[in-house]
């Protein structure tokens, strides 16, 4: 943000210039709060719609990474997971993966949405979704957002097998 | 000073709750509090590692606790 809004009506001097200047500032504002949309949900996440609300006449390509869960780990059968968030960090790690992508890539607009509490096998944890001119910046930063998701967001997953519930990866 | 910790994950099985209170010197600092809760609670030494947050960012060792602070034991995180 390049000002405040506080700022920007207490200008004094009203050019034709500094005018349209403000406004194309004023767009940039307004863009910057809707080229983010995070989620963090306890209801089934809705694949379409995410793709349909990063996608804009500007795009040339949309990458979706979809998480799925899968029905074993380590060839032992997982019955379900069960997620849970530290959900005000949650949301503001994954803002800041979001403005990282946002200063790394000429990506125009970024989704995040993730599931909490319990889901069965095949059903969708996260849904992350890129749209940028090109392909590459597309690509490089739905990789990178999952991936950092999987290393700085508070959410934590419980698999449960048949003999017993494991949270992941929390011992060597 | 008195201090709550939220706990996440495997966390909250450890300390049995969802959050405890700590009674800590007022110039305690993340360091102190690990030291106190492993312990108070050993388990957690057994995980591969954890984080604290301090009002919803990852604290470092040396940090201090203020009163009022939001403390939360972050272990390793598995989303997605």
């Amino acid at each position: 943000m390049i000002f405040g809004i506080k700022d920007y009506w207490s200008k004094d001097k009203w050019t034709k210039e500094s005018l349209i200047f403000d406004l194309f500032v004023l767009d940039q504002l307004i863009n910057d709060m809707t080229n983010t949309q995070i989620l963090l949900s306890a209801e089934t996440l809705n694949i379409q719609s995410c793709i349909d609300w990063v996608m804009s006449p500007e795009s040339g390509g949309i990458d979706v990474f979809i998480g799925t869960v899968r029905n074993a780990t380590k060839g032992k059968a997982v019955l379900k997971l069960d997620f849970e968030a530290y959900e005000p960090m949650a949301v503001t790690e994954m803002e800041k993966i979001v403005q990282q992508a946002f200063d790394k890539w000429p990506v125009q607009r970024v989704l995040i949405h993730h599931r909490t509490g319990v889901l069965q096998v095949g059903e969708v944890p996260v849904i992350i979704a890129v749209s940028a001119a090109h392909r590459d910046a597309a690509f490089d930063a739905c990789r990178y957002i999952i991936d950092t998701l999987k290393q700085t967001v508070p959410i934590w997953k419980k698999e449960a097998f048949e003999d017993g519930d494991i949270w992941v990866a929390a011992h060597p | 000073m008195k201090i709550n910790v939220l706990a996440f994950g495997v966390a909250k099985e450890i300390f049995g709750s969802s959050l405890v209170s700590l009674e800590l010197t007022n110039d305690a600092t993340i360091y102190n509090l690990k030291y106190l809760l492993e312990q108070q609670y050993p388990r957690l030494k057994q995980l591969a590692s954890y984080m604290v947050a301090v009002n919803n960012e990852y604290a470092l060792p040396g940090d201090t606790i203020h009163e009022r602070d939001e403390i939360a034991i972050i272990p390793p995180v598995s989303g997605g």
